[in-house]
């Protein structure tokens, strides 16, 4: 979650986020700012009630993208809704498929998007996309259809940094050995960069001094509202009521 | 004075239960075959007999198809086909709203959330459909046959989505039952009972317990009657109330506070020996408790609450979730209602803090055993005349030999306590 990158993160409930983006985009609407919000949920989420009604009433500046993996945590799409294109949600409110593995469709697309957005209204643009993992530890691989020999041969065909690679190399841009060395250089940079970076973290945190027990409190509501816990069992609260 | 103990005193060490140690559920163990199950295993097997006995009844959730997230319902799709156990899309006011229709036709629907955390967008359906249905509809029409199973509670990592604890917000709404078992066993027979009864019932799960927590389950079909509380441990000094995954916790405080005194003297004059016999007697009187898990949160079962506060003229209630609003305000004011003259301190409650369930910070948001030790309900419970009595006599005999500082310090323990 980062404010000035306009990133409002992840949400509890699946599905939640999207009347929030609405909300957003309808304050940048108002503010006459020329701006967007990209509200993402996955295939599985699409299924939750709170989805449509919000973007179309008000011709919103907002984007919904649906990054459809096939699977909704351990239930294929499939079953999980009768129409699968998720695209044609919308009803009233167009919709794009984009072939979610393919870096240079999505770039356009997000930017016939945003000029629709602006201009017309609400646009959803459904990602195809493919997830190689099960979604939590208690869903194996092997839980979905999706066979090792199915994800080895999505991984040579449709993986997105492995088609930007081949591209790369039909137009001649670089040679096979060229790629190879500059990934593995950026690969060891990347890695030393990272590992740094985590030392780094775990070095200040374990010289940092233990959190004020007022801590536990803090941002429950606004900073500084005065929440206080002490005693033996942290039991006894106080709260200065504004 | 507590430093002047903390420079004499050292703890005993006492080996006293291992953590993780499970408590065993009280009910009679017949003669019939029992397996060592935990607790997802044994609720398996209560879906198992359910589907099993009645052919209208039906199990559906997020993912329950290839056994759920958690295991429970393994193996009910293949052994009773994919019409009556099957994954429903992602959608928790859809899925309840279903299962009240279903059970509006006289089917049973087991309807699972899959996390307790998860239930919110189905509340509207639990309060102003389900709890409300046979009441508005003047008994024409009702939605008995549902049950809605959530695992709840704390887990180590949760996070704020996958520890709630929410009983609170269902013990608000006349209609519903709401019940928590404590252990694989008690499950069992709760969750039977819950899925036969002829009320929408919220069934929390403790998913601590899951894998955690083993015991002697018998096999055969039995029902534990809904709305009965237990009392788990026989006391005389203090009440402690309880539920779920928090009993074990409990469980851990009373045998703090009964066993052998926590300090011994490193004082090395002889003298100090004369008297030990004298300070043993006090060490000896721990305090004890006595141990009731509600099981049915909604109708809890008054009597069995008032009548062990009669008796003991203490009460400390435990939960997980935030203790304002809780439900052990709803205890401690229904007993200070019933028991206001046999109180002889006021209703102690320990539970979570009131923030958002933190991840980090979980550790310290946690009732703990030493928060529920230190709780002022149990940390001094000085009506009983026997105290008195000793003291009396240690400090006459002190006395009269020349008491020396080892009797104020025997003294002031007691009191410390």
């Amino acid at each position: 979650i980062s404010d000035d990158s306009s990133f409002y993160g992840g949400h509890g409930i699946v599905g939640a986020q999207v009347p929030l983006g609405c909300g957003i985009a309808f304050a940048q609407k108002y503010a006459k700012e020329e701006a967007v919000t990209f509200a993402m949920y996955g295939d599985g989420a699409a299924n939750q009630g709170q989805l449509f009604e919000y973007i179309c009433l008000w011709d919103l500046p907002s984007i919904l993208v649906c990054e459809n993996n096939h699977y909704g945590m351990g239930t294929a799409d499939w079953r999980a809704a009768k129409s699968p294109s998720y695209y044609k949600r919308g009803d009233y409110v167009p919709g794009l498929k984009v072939d979610g593995m393919d870096a240079f469709a999505v770039k356009q697309a997000c930017k016939l998007a945003k000029e629709h957005a602006l201009k017309n209204g609400p646009i959803i643009l459904e990602m195809d996309t493919y997830r190689y993992h099960g979604h939590s530890m208690s869903d194996p691989v092997g839980a979905h259809t999706f066979t090792r020999d199915d994800i080895s041969g999505v991984r040579q065909e449709r993986d997105p940094i492995e088609r930007i690679k081949k591209l790369v190399l039909s137009h001649d841009l670089a040679t096979e050995k060229e790629l190879k060395d500059f990934f593995i250089n950026l690969n060891i940079d990347m890695e030393k960069e990272i590992r740094k970076e985590i030392d780094d973290a775990i070095a200040k945190a374990k010289d940092c001094p233990m959190p004020e027990p007022s801590e536990l409190f803090t941002n429950v509501y606004v900073k500084g509202f005065g929440t206080e816990s002490f005693g033996a069992d942290r039991k006894e609260v106080k709260a200065a009521l504004p | 004075m507590a430093s002047l103990l903390g420079r004499f005193c050292r703890k005993l060490v006492v080996p006293g239960s291992a953590h993780g140690s499970r408590m065993i559920s009280t009910t009679a163990c017949d003669s019939e075959a029992v397996k060592s199950l935990n607790l997802y295993s044994a609720i398996n097997q209560a879906l198992h007999i359910a589907l099993e006995t009645d052919p209208r009844s039906y199990v559906f959730g997020e993912d329950v198809g290839f056994g759920g997230v958690f295991r429970c319902t393994t193996g009910l799709a293949e052994r009773f086909g994919k019409n009556r156990v099957f994954n429903t899309p992602l959608c928790e006011q859809g899925i309840v709203g279903f299962g009240i229709g279903l059970a509006a036709m006289g089917n049973r629907a087991v309807v699972e959330i899959q996390f307790a955390d998860y239930i919110y967008p189905a509340f509207d359906q639990i309060v102003n459909e389900a709890a409300k249905f046979r009441y508005r509809s003047g008994n024409q029409f009702n939605c008995g046959g549902l049950t809605i199973r959530a695992p709840y509670g704390a887990v180590g990592h949760g996070g704020h989505y996958h520890s709630q604890s929410p009983e609170a917000f269902f013990c608000h709404v006349p209609g519903i039952k709401v019940v928590i078992p404590r252990s694989p066993r008690e499950a069992k027979g709760l969750l039977l009972s819950s899925i036969r009864d002829p009320n929408p019932v919220v069934f929390f799960e403790p998913k601590w317990l899951y894998r955690q927590a083993v015991e002697e389950v018998p096999e055969h079909d039995y029902m534990i009657p809904l709305s009965q509380a237990e009392v788990i441990r026989e006391g005389n000094d203090i009440t402690l109330v309880g539920w779920g995954a928090q009993l074990t916790v409990m469980e851990q405080a009373c045998l703090d506070a009964e066993k052998v005194l926590d300090f011994i003297f490193q004082l090395k004059d002889n003298w100090f020996k004369v008297s030990n016999m004298g300070l043993e007697l006090i060490m000896q009187e721990g305090i004890s408790c006595e141990l009731i898990d509600l099981k049915t949160l909604l109708p809890w079962d008054k009597e069995t609450v008032e009548a062990s506060v009669k008796k003991t003229g203490r009460l400390l209630i435990s939960h997980e979730a935030p203790v304002t609003g809780g439900f052990g305000a709803e205890i401690s004011a229904t007993i200070l209602e019933r028991c206001f003259l046999k109180l002889e301190a006021p209703v102690s409650r320990v539970c979570g803090l009131d923030t958002p369930f933190p991840l980090v910070f979980e550790p310290f948001y946690m009732p703990t055993k030493n928060k529920a030790s230190s709780s002022s309900s149990l940390s001094s419970p000085l009506k009983k005349k026997r105290h008195y009595l000793i003291m009396g006599l240690h400090v006459w005999c002190r006395y009269w030999m020349q008491s020396s500082p080892l009797l104020i310090t025997s003294h002031s323990i007691c009191f410390f306590r």
